[in-house]
């Protein structure tokens, strides 16, 4: 039933290598730049008061319930008519940025909104200026609490990049389309292309997670009590 | 000769939006289906069913929908089977969306307390007794809201089968893109239709979040 020749897609496996190697560039450039548009719209959002909060809220609706697809056409399509012109690797990349920036929006907002306001008042009766609240009370415990659904969003541009391939953008899918084209080993093609977007979005995963537990460290609090005293025998005793 | 982006052209829209639809629905149903297969084979209490099905879920949530697309477009006529478009269409959504149904499902059926089942098994009810009565009502109201909110998430991933060849809304934007050369007028109405289909949803996909919480606090 299946006769699959892997041989023709390993002899153009360089290109498809290139191919992700751009899905990587793009990924890594529009999760850094989407992440920080939606920490900057949610802190924004946050400080407004609730009257002005409509644009951030009509920028994240908008963007989440229309297809990355047609954000893309409207960019890559749309733009020059206004006598912008784009490429389509940057029409990707701001399509990508702006998608990702709406989605972190709503996921800073979350943990921003989690955090308690007696949190905040406590703060401030400890002289913190504004800046140190927001960095230390705010910004750390609402991106730890909201870090898992960061992860899975950050993974899902990394698989939404293959889009770009509908503009021409020459990325893993665009490097796989024309792959297949060229040898019509299309199966054997996207099955390459599917197990190394499989790997890529495994890696980002464990990386980021990892990444997370460097960076916040494990939910444990620390000993109210200092490391020399317990090595007294007695209050180990007694904290056991 | 260029024509105008007029009512004639938005009702060309407004028809392929069917499609779109019957992709939605259809991936939906099957998918469903399919998701809760993974769901339950996910909490089975066979180790190497709850393995296979841990790695269905990592590899679907790990390639992308077009990826899919792809491998079940070329892949099932290689097979011999020789199918139309939108077939295998629906049927790639459909895999695209047991993986993220079974995912959510998944977690809606662990979420019931575990006393529950021993409660239920004390009651000597057999296991498919002990989902029927016990976890599956209570797991739904648990399940619906992210449910409503994949489902969002489904009807704009229908954009990407026009690749194929699927004239659905993304695809007739496009032709009409082509007799026009009106891109942003057009993409803005293409955009408009996916947001009226998208924002009830996500709006409804919240109202059941905050009626469960509620009922959670109570």
């Amino acid at each position: 039933m299946f006769d699959l020749q892997f041989a023709p897609v390993i002899a153009s496996l360089p290109a498809l290598l290139q191919g992700l190697w751009l899905t990587v560039k793009l990924s890594f450039i529009a999760i850094v730049c989407g992440a920080s548009l939606g920490l900057i719209v949610a802190m924004l959002r946050s400080m407004a008061p609730p009257k002005l909060r409509w644009p951030a809220n009509i920028y994240v609706e908008l963007i989440r319930n229309t297809p990355f697809l047609v954000q893309l056409y409207i960019i890559f399509f749309g733009l020059p008519s206004f006598g912008v012109k784009v490429t389509a690797v940057e029409a990707g990349l701001l399509a990508m940025t702006i998608n990702l920036g709406a989605y972190s929006t709503e996921i800073f907002r979350a943990g921003i909104d989690s955090i308690h306001r007696s949190q905040i008042e406590a703060a401030q009766a400890l002289a913190l200026t504004p800046l140190q609240i927001f960095r230390h009370i705010v910004l750390k415990p609402a991106v730890q609490k909201v870090w898992p659904s960061l992860v899975s969003q950050f993974v899902l541009i990394m698989l939404t990049s293959s889009v770009c391939s509908f503009i021409s953008v020459e990325e893993l899918s665009g490097a796989a389309n024309t792959i297949q084209s060229a040898t019509f080993r299309s199966f054997e093609t996207y099955i390459i292309a599917g197990l190394m977007y499989l790997a890529l979005a495994i890696v980002l995963k464990v990386g980021l997670f990892a990444a997370g537990s460097y960076i916040f460290g494990r939910r444990t609090r620390k000993p109210l009590l200092p490391a020399s005293a317990m090595t007294s025998p007695i209050l180990k005793d007694a904290q056991s | 000769m260029i024509r105008d982006f007029g009512l004639q052209e938005f009702w060309f829209l407004i028809t392929a939006t069917r499609w779109t639809l019957v992709l939605t629905i259809a991936a939906s149903i099957l998918g469903g289906i399919l998701g809760l297969i993974v769901a339950l084979a996910r909490v089975s209490v066979f180790p190497w069913l709850r393995a296979t099905a841990a790695a269905y879920i990592t590899v679907v949530q790990g390639i992308p929908a077009l990826i899919l697309l792809f491998l079940s477009y070329y892949g099932l006529s290689k097979a011999g089977y020789d199918l139309s478009p939108i077939v295998a269409a629906s049927i790639s959504l459909s895999i695209y969306a047991s993986g993220y149904l079974g995912d959510i499902w998944r977690g809606a059926i662990q979420s019931v307390p575990l006393q529950q089942w021993e409660a239920s098994t004390s009651l000597a009810l057999t296991r498919g007794q002990q989902y029927r009565h016990i976890i599956l009502p209570q797991s739904i109201r648990i399940a619906l809201p992210p449910t409503v909110g994949f489902l969002v998430q489904l009807v704009k991933n229908t954009s990407v089968v026009s690749i194929v060849g699927v004239v659905e809304l993304a695809r007739s934007g496009q032709l009409i893109n082509n007799a026009t050369f009106q891109p942003f007028r057009v993409f803005i109405v293409v955009a408009t239709i996916y947001f009226a289909i998208c924002y009830p949803l996500s709006v409804a996909s919240k109202h059941f979040e905050v009626k469960f919480n509620a009922y959670r606090a109570s």
